[in-house]
């Protein structure tokens, strides 16, 4: 019961947020509402069967760049539906072609595909609608996009939640153990895999559609900076990504923590970012839950045999 | 899941959630703690990240030795006769607009800065501009190359746009090349390439009807993509088209390498043009000291007194001369600034007009917005000796008439 | 106009395939995917350009410099940073999530290092950039330079992997490095080697990068992807296919560029590549 009702709780007072606010307040919960979607919804493929995903910023960049597109075609909700909609075919047209690759591959792949999708959309502007940079006016508040983002996160939240109670979920963790023996169980790798990578990508991408408005200027360059994609790996790793809270754990610190150092050390803002990094790698290789859980039973040795 | 790993999760979200507060109390509601008697004065540039390049040879020397002179000189002048000090407060937005986007909120509503400055490059610009706009701050954009500036003044009442828009280039190009083919001194057709980005296409789009219109024929047009870092193709190419003149709408990293490729291939067309760097104090040193006649973007007015005055302060100050096209813009901007704050104080409404209305002294001579934008400006510029001589329009005072063609490299 | 494309192509992808080698010994020995390749590149560049700035020493002679200099970084980055991924990886396959969370960290940190040591200008040096005719195509000098510098490297590296006792057991390593230590190989020094010969190598690119391009402290990743996508059509680890790969990637620009539309260069470079990962993930010439 708490279990539900503790989140419930928590996501009222966060939609009730952006009335106690300043504005700034309110670019960091957007900034943070962002993030926890991103990471968790990478961590709905990712996490499970450790296939690194370098592509988030490929949908994200396509889901904001749908809005700019459509904008002023059509209605807001149906922009969205049709960047979702978009995102969603992507997916599954990369899914289908990846699932051969595995490990590293997988992760170049990903990659590529960020820089690839960049560069023809590039190319189709440039030569077909002759035109690169494209407006966003919507008259979309702030507070609307935060309740938006904030409303996606849960979402993503809440499908994570269910899905590890299914055989979906159950099938994505025994192939991020052993592909052979999950194929041996009678799992169908190439249709979990797609659902999965499917359903995090189309999540991705209209969370990129929903914080567009933010930016009003859109060019590739902008939309699709690899950077985020790095970052929502970071964060999902930081705190967990197989764990149902993990990346929003990971998200919400280590986005304050980027914000904090930006703000004091505008100069040196790299190298504490690099140091940083370097220290997670080194001292919570698991994510910051998995090394809590070990310092707890390492405190209380006896307890172990009832884990066991 | 186990007991544990849900103890662990509760235990793992109290220690983040207050870890987190800690950091958001102290990042976030920090509040302005600067002292009364100063003037705050707020600015985020890319410090980190591909718009590094341009905000660290345009922007920020500039900010850095405006606010540096005047609190030397005692600080701001107010109407009332008084002088303030000038506080900054700065921030990186690493190069990303999402970033930036909260950094000027941060300096809108938690700093509560008297004024912000703008930071650099067109989408950034744009992408702060409503902001600037809800929260009423002017917008003195510098480093924006729009040709939707008319547009923008009226969707944003107090943003001002310094540095015109690509079909101006593009235009006062062809004016050059016309008045070069009409003298026989060039064949009249041109080579062009262009980077596919915002600020290469708007330059481009402007350059295709204006080179028609003027009679010149476009043998070459080839558009290559941001971060290309090989132009011995291209440049072969365009040296086996005959053009007599090269033109490359391109970024600092491409202007370089079509000169050095240029130079190594020994094409030497009668008018090497190039786009952003071409300004930069460090272009004759990576022409190899041949850059004499290579055109470009913007231009100073050499003669100028004022501008000499600048050039050796900024070089004296920061160690390097400025960029000859942005460089003396953005610091007139400031001396603008300056100005407006003595004239009628740091009320916003009172500021945005009498940048929309009034008459200033900058470094650019006088200065006065037409349609709060700035379009007094150098269009076409030329390396004559140690200086990017501005050339075109060819009418206004100051220009210096084109060397053309340009000496062999 | 065949002739033209043969001849920039195979310089253009000289260059490549000098940035290539550093990353496929890393990557195919050490088993580091190291994100901060570029970095590395630009470090070795900004030095060099420092040191011929600062007491005119000339840039070839700074590159036989340099290239030692970056077989001891290389030492000793990853005596103190990889080594202990490496044993808390043990056999799993933990050690390429890790080296690539590291290396990223790492590549923030010496971009920050850069830019505060030199700046976010763009540098440049002019430096042997007179042309030379070549079958009537006008090269620049210092591009046949690094041309030939990797002709060398590249070619003393492939032979010294074929034929010698030490390019046995490095290509021991590279290929099962689980079984390696079953016939005496002391995996993590051979791991340890490779990844410095890596970093040397990254150091010999930066040099020729230096001489060759305007370059800026937030370069770094461009070079990186250069890099990896080569590694990855070679074959991980795969000397010769690097080297094959890098040519073939400098000639297909170059052909991109002057027949197609030099606006789908780099689309055409990622293109292949995708390609190649689908078709034979394990490289072109990686062992099947």
């Amino acid at each position: 019961m708490i279990r539900i009702a503790l989140p419930l709780a928590g996501l009222v007072l966060l939609a009730l947020a952006p009335l106690a606010l300043s504005d700034y307040g309110l670019g960091l919960l957007i900034g943070m509402a962002g993030y926890v979607t991103l990471a968790s919804s990478w961590a709905l493929f990712s996490g499970h069967t450790r296939y690194i995903s370098l592509a988030t910023v490929a949908f994200y960049g396509t889901g904001a760049y749908t809005v700019a597109v459509l904008n002023e075609a059509l209605p807001y909700p149906l922009v969205l539906l049709a960047a979702g909609g978009i995102g969603a075919a992507l997916a599954l047209l990369v899914g289908l072609s990846t699932l051969r690759l595995a490990g590293v591959y997988f992760v170049i792949f990903t990659f590529g595909l960020a820089e690839l999708v960049r560069q023809l959309i590039t190319w189709y502007e440039v030569t077909i609608t002759g035109t690169l940079g494209r407006y966003i006016f919507l008259d979309i508040t702030p507070a609307q996009i935060y309740w938006q983002l904030l409303a996606l996160a849960a979402l993503t939240l809440a499908l994570t939640a269910w899905m590890h109670r299914r055989p979906l979920g159950l099938a994505l963790r025994v192939i991020g153990d052993d592909e052979v023996v999950a194929a041996h169980a009678g799992i169908n790798l190439a249709r979990v895999k797609l659902v999965a990578f499917t359903l995090s990508a189309t999540i991705i991408t209209l969370a990129g559609a929903i914080a567009s408005p933010r930016w009003v200027y859109v060019e590739p360059a902008i939309v699709f900076n690899p950077t985020v994609s790095f970052l929502t790996v970071i964060m999902a790793l930081l705190g967990g990504a197989n764990r149902l809270w993990g990346p929003l754990l990971g998200a919400v610190p280590l986005f304050l923590l980027f914000e904090y150092l930006s703000v004091h050390f505008p100069d040196t803002y790299p190298i504490f970012l690099g140091a940083l990094f370097i220290a997670v790698v080194f001292v919570l290789p698991e994510g910051v839950l998995a090394g809590l859980e070990k310092l707890r039973l390492r405190r209380r040795p006896t307890t172990r045999e009832a884990k066991a | 899941m186990t007991y544990f790993t849900r103890r662990a999760s509760l235990c793992a979200m109290t220690a983040a959630l207050s870890v987190g507060l800690g950091l958001g109390m102290t990042t976030a509601l920090t509040g302005p703690a600067h002292a009364a008697d100063t003037v705050t004065i707020g600015y985020a540039v890319s410090k980190s990240g591909p718009s590094a390049t341009g905000a660290g040879i345009t922007t920020i020397p500039n900010y850095e030795l405006w606010v540096k002179e005047v609190n030397a000189a005692g600080g701001l002048k107010m109407p009332d006769g008084s002088q303030r000090m000038i506080e900054v407060i700065e921030y990186d937005d690493r190069s990303s607009n999402q970033d930036l986007v909260r950094a000027i909120e941060r300096l809108a509503t938690q700093d509560k800065v008297d004024f912000i400055l703008p930071p650099w490059g067109t989408g950034a610009n744009l992408a702060i501009a409503p902001l600037m706009d809800r929260f009423g701050y002017p917008q003195l954009a510098v480093t924006s190359v729009t040709d939707m500036a008319p547009d923008f003044v009226k969707r944003w009442k107090r943003s001002f746009w310094m540095l015109g828009g690509g079909h101006d280039y593009a235009k006062g190009l062809a004016e050059v090349l016309a008045a070069a083919k009409a003298a026989g001194t060039f064949n009249g057709k041109v080579a062009m390439i262009s980077v596919a980005d915002g600020f290469g296409i708007d330059l481009v789009k402007g350059a295709r009807p204006a080179f028609a219109e003027a009679g010149l024929e476009l043998v070459m047009d080839e558009t290559y993509p941001l971060g290309t870092s090989d132009f011995a193709a291209l440049m072969s190419e365009a040296k086996a088209s005959g053009a007599g003149a090269f033109v490359a709408f391109a970024y600092p990293p491409g202007s370089f390498g079509v000169t050095k490729t240029a130079q190594s291939m020994g094409y030497n067309p009668e008018v090497f043009y190039i786009g952003v760097g071409g300004a930069f104090p460090i272009y004759p040193g990576i022409a190899d000291g041949k850059a004499e006649g290579v055109m470009s973007i913007g231009g100073v007015d050499g003669n100028s007194p004022a501008i000499q005055a600048y050039f050796e302060k900024h070089t004296a100050e920061i160690g390097t001369p400025p960029d000859s096209w942005a460089s003396s813009i953005t610091y007139a901007s400031l001396e603008m600034l300056q100005q407006a704050i003595e004239r009628v104080g740091l009320d916003h409404a009172a500021l945005a007009e009498e940048f929309s209305t009034g008459t200033f002294e900058t470094v650019l001579g006088t200065t006065k917005l037409e349609d709060n934008q700035l379009r007094d400006l150098w269009w076409v510029g030329q390396w004559q000796g140690d200086h990017f001589t501005a050339v075109n329009p060819a009418d206004r005072a100051g220009a210096t008439a084109p060397v053309i063609p340009k000496p062999e490299w | 106009m065949f002739l033209t494309i043969l001849i920039l192509g195979l310089v253009l992808g000289g260059t490549y395939a000098l940035l290539a080698l550093g990353l496929t010994l890393q990557y195919g020995i050490a088993r580091i995917m190291n994100l901060a390749y570029g970095e590395v590149t630009l470090a070795a560049a900004f030095v060099l350009v420092a040191l011929f700035k600062a007491i005119g020493l000339p840039p070839l002679l700074g590159t036989l410099l340099i290239v030692p200099a970056g077989y001891g970084a290389g030492w000793l980055l990853y005596t103190v940073m990889m080594r202990p991924l490496v044993a808390r990886s043990g056999a799993s396959g933990r050690l390429e999530v890790d080296s690539i969370l590291a290396t990223f960290g790492l590549l923030f940190l010496i971009q920050g290092l850069l830019l505060v040591a030199f700046g976010a200008n763009f540098t440049s040096i002019s430096y042997l950039d007179r042309g030379v005719n070549i079958l009537g195509v006008s090269v620049a000098l210092n591009r046949l330079i690094a041309f030939g510098v990797c002709v060398v490297a590249g070619g003393a590296l492939t032979l010294a992997l074929a034929r010698t006792r030490w390019g046995m057991v490095m290509r021991a390593v590279a290929l099962s490095p689980g079984s390696a230590p079953l016939v005496g190989i002391d995996v993590m020094r051979v791991a340890r080697q490779g990844f410095a010969l890596g970093t040397a190598l990254a150091a010999c690119a930066g040099a020729s990068i230096a001489m060759v391009q305007t370059f800026s402290a937030t370069d770094g990743v461009v070079y990186t992807m250069k890099a990896l996508i080569i590694v990855i059509m070679g074959g991980v680890g795969n000397v010769p296919g690097a080297l094959i790969a890098g040519f073939a990637l400098g000639l297909v620009e170059t052909f991109v560029v002057t027949t197609i539309d030099p606006g789908l260069t780099l689309a055409a470079t990622f293109a292949i590549f995708l390609c190649v990962l689908l078709w034979r993930p394990q490289g072109l010439f990686g062992r099947g």
